[in-house]
């Protein structure tokens, strides 16, 4: 069988609008053929049933009553209305909301969800921001049930060097209760609960998780939900607002390639925002949530804002202007570019950043996307091995010391050629640039 | 048979709550004599995609359905509720296992893999004690050294089953934890070992590359049978499909088990996947305690799922 391929929201419309005859006035019966693809796009990122159709009704009302935007064609009109509309739903630009504190400390946070949801690791990841952030957290161990849940909380615990509470045999809303007080004793000013894994239809298991709520009054209740959730969605998000009433949503797992529909449907359903994603295995991985970004997302149409300030935490504007200045003058060496491929490097795994370009998602899906970092990795080690004398006129280069360069990094003569080749290559396309000439097949130059 | 009814009553009980949603949905629509209209195809529709069966396979089932609706074979709302039925079924039966998983005297490697949270460790303890039940030798291989308390969680469910579980310190190479396990496991003369994988998002280029080597490490060992079990969860969307892919190239995929599958979700993700792997599905997880992992059977799970009849034996 062929597998499921998901094109860009704006490739299919645009497709729709070819085929159309009208131009540049969107007709009824012309929306009703682009809304249908808008249907298809979002049940394909998993956005469920329920919330498509109140979505695709709102696009309508909108669009039909909307003004025709001189510049763009009907197919990006119709994307610009559901982006729009999407990033309303998601909460609007106001940037990621901040949690809420209690009238006095501790303020407690509790994590609830679906078995594998990613609470326990939430927690710790929780934890580790507050405390960046100059508080004093401390980890509730309020999961009896799932075995090793408990030392699971400790041993991250102690890799943060958080405190973790626990009682063994003591019941979750009354261990809840205790873990408060403790950080009332003890000064600290943050209660993180980490409950287990439960069922929207196990009635006992709501009922407990009420009941913790009951106990420690937190001012943030946050629903745990991983991003490749189906269509059950919904139904999740229903059920805990309605047992347990929760004030946000922690998104998991967005480091997938899903596309994260379950983002809205959480967010219209639960009607509360979403406060944070967990991008990264990693403790550090939770970041703050964007509508704009996830609603792109949610199209196919790649995230380069995420691209964007990922560079820009990695160079600052001085530096941006030196290089451009390199550039331009052709003095650009062998030491700049290894300079500027660590920065790549270092904005994450190559594969994973060019899933955030638009278009780009796609193309890739289901290839084998090993952007060579082995082959990245041997040219750092040949930059490496040359000194800085020659990094910086690589013309000096002969058969000498290529053989040196060679056994230094473990790669052969033909491979320093290659790598030198291909340098000589890119001074002449700056050159080339700066004379305002683009040669063809440059991959970013314009058209 | 006694064994299989008793199975049979759990995977109804998983999957009561699926047909009592949406599917169940379906039963009313079709079993109530109606005329077969536009209302009733997006009916049908709507309850395939809340499935997360999703939308192309729904399409390509549902035109199926026209043209023998067209073709004048499906006359009645009676008909179409069993020829969709039949269609369902018929898809999961297509692909047929590969392969018997354990075999008492052969040495079997049966390597468990997926994305984090699925229920991977769960699953082992249940198809260990499982296997133990039916006589075979098992071993377990806590080859998640990632996760925090991941290789205790399998030394519990270790306990509890009474199987030996072989672990290094958390943080070990997974691959040297399988060969030890394997050595182990030829030395104790058992059947079987059940190697558990830390959770890893099929997009971590390093992670898929850590995968591989594990099994070229088994592959290496000469291990007469070696099969690659993939878990999904029964809530994951159309995401699945795309894991099911990448494991398959980074480990091989013999088949899957459906995990959580005692939820309100419906797990219709899984016409897509074992078609695009062409992997059948071996167990489905119905419950969080040790027994409650089924065998698969297509028409059981069809059957039990779009509610024809009372769904028993």
């Amino acid at each position: 069988m062929a597998t499921v391929v998901f094109e860009s929201l704006s490739d299919r419309l645009q497709g729709v609008f070819r085929k159309l005859s009208s131009r540049g006035r969107v007709s009824e019966d012309d929306l009703k053929a682009a809304l249908r693809e808008v249907r298809i796009a979002l049940l394909e990122a998993d956005v469920s049933l329920k919330v498509v159709k109140q979505f695709v009704q709102t696009v309508q009302d909108k669009a039909l009553g909307a003004e025709v935007l001189t510049g763009l064609n009907p197919a990006q009109q119709v994307v610009k209305i559901v982006h729009d509309e999407l990033v309303e739903m998601l909460g609007g630009d106001g940037g990621p909301s901040k949690l809420a504190t209690a009238p006095t400390p501790p303020n407690v946070i509790m994590l609830v969800g679906l078995q594998g949801s990613g609470k326990t690791t939430t927690a710790a990841k929780l934890a580790l921001l507050l405390r960046k952030q100059g508080q004093r957290p401390l980890l509730v161990a309020a999961d009896p049930y799932r075995p090793a849940a408990v030392t699971q909380i400790q041993t991250l615990g102690r890799q943060l060097d958080i405190p973790v509470y626990h009682e063994e045999r003591r019941k979750p809303p009354e261990l809840a209760q205790d873990a408060v007080r403790h950080a009332e004793r003890n000064g600290l000013n943050y209660v993180i609960v980490d409950t287990a894994g439960r069922l929207v239809i196990d009635e006992a298991m709501m009922d407990e998780v009420a009941e913790i709520r009951r106990r420690v009054h937190p001012p943030e209740v946050l629903l745990v939900a991983d991003a490749m959730t189906g269509q059950d969605a919904v139904r999740v998000a229903e059920q805990f607002h309605q047992r347990v009433g929760v004030t946000g949503v922690v998104l998991t797992k967005m480091d997938s390639d899903a596309r994260g529909g379950a983002a809205l449907s959480l967010r219209s359903v639960a009607g509360v925002p979403i406060k944070f994603i967990g991008v990264s295995e990693k403790l550090e991985g939770l970041e703050p949530f964007h509508a704009d970004r996830i609603a792109s997302r949610i199209l196919g149409m790649g995230d380069v804002m995420t691209l964007i300030e990922r560079a820009q935490q990695l160079t600052d504007e001085d530096e941006a202007q030196r290089l451009q200045k390199k550039m331009r003058t052709a003095t650009f060496d062998l030491e700049d570019f290894l300079d500027q491929m660590t920065k790549v490097r270092q904005m994450g795994p190559l594969d994973q950043l060019l899933g955030l370009i638009p278009g780009m998602s796609q193309a890739l899906r289901g290839q084998d996307v090993n952007i060579d970092e082995k082959a990245m990795k041997r040219i750092e080690a040949m930059i490496q091995s040359m000194t800085p004398n020659e990094r910086r006129h690589p013309e000096i280069i002969g058969g000498s010391r290529k053989r040196r360069i060679a056994r230094g990094s473990g790669t052969t003569t033909a491979d320093i050629n290659q790598l030198l080749n291909q340098f000589r290559q890119m001074q002449k396309m700056m050159k080339m640039m700066s004379r305002g000439k683009m040669p063809a097949g440059f991959p970013f130059g314009p058209g | 048979m006694l064994n299989r009814l008793f199975r049979r009553e759990k995977l109804d009980q998983g999957v009561e709550k699926t047909r009592a949603g949406f599917f169940g949905k379906i039963r009313t629509l079709l079993m109530a004599e109606r005329p077969i209209d536009d209302d009733l195809w997006d009916g049908l529709e709507e309850l395939l995609i809340q499935a997360d069966v999703g939308v192309q396979l729904t399409d390509e089932i549902l035109d199926r359905l026209r043209g023998e609706h067209r073709a004048g074979e499906i006359q009645s709302s009676k008909d179409l509720f069993d020829a969709l039925q039949d269609a369902l079924a018929t898809a999961l039966e297509e692909i047929a296992p590969r392969r018997t998983l354990v075999e008492r005297g052969t040495l079997s490697a049966v390597l468990v893999v997926g994305v984090n949270g699925v229920g991977k460790t769960t699953s082992i303890a249940k198809l260990g004690n499982l296997w133990r039940s039916q006589g075979y030798n098992v071993v377990l291989a806590a080859a998640d050294t990632f996760r925090a308390a991941a290789i205790d969680q399998l030394k519990i469910w270790g306990e509890r089953a009474k199987l030996p579980v072989i672990a290094h310190q958390p943080g070990a190479d997974p691959s040297s934890v399988v060969f030890d396990a394997l050595t182990a496991t030829r030395a104790r003369g058992a059947d079987v070992v059940l190697i558990d994988t830390a959770g890893r998002l099929h997009t971590k280029f390093n992670l898929m590359e850590e995968l591989k080597k594990v099994r070229r490490v088994i592959d290496k060992q000469n291990v007469p049978n070696v099969t690659t079990i993939l878990v999904v969860d029964a809530t994951t969307g159309q995401n699945a499909v795309t894991q099911a892919e990448q494991f398959a190239k980074a480990a091989g995929l013999d088949g899957l088990i459906v995990a959580k599958l005692d939820g309100s979700s419906k797990g219709g993700v899984i016409f897509a996947v074992t078609r695009a792997v062409q992997a059948p599905v071996l167990f489905v997880g119905t419950g969080e305690k040790m027994d409650d992992l089924s065998d698969f059977d297509p028409d059981d799970f069809v059957e039990a799922l779009v509610g024809g009849g009372n769904g028993r034996v």
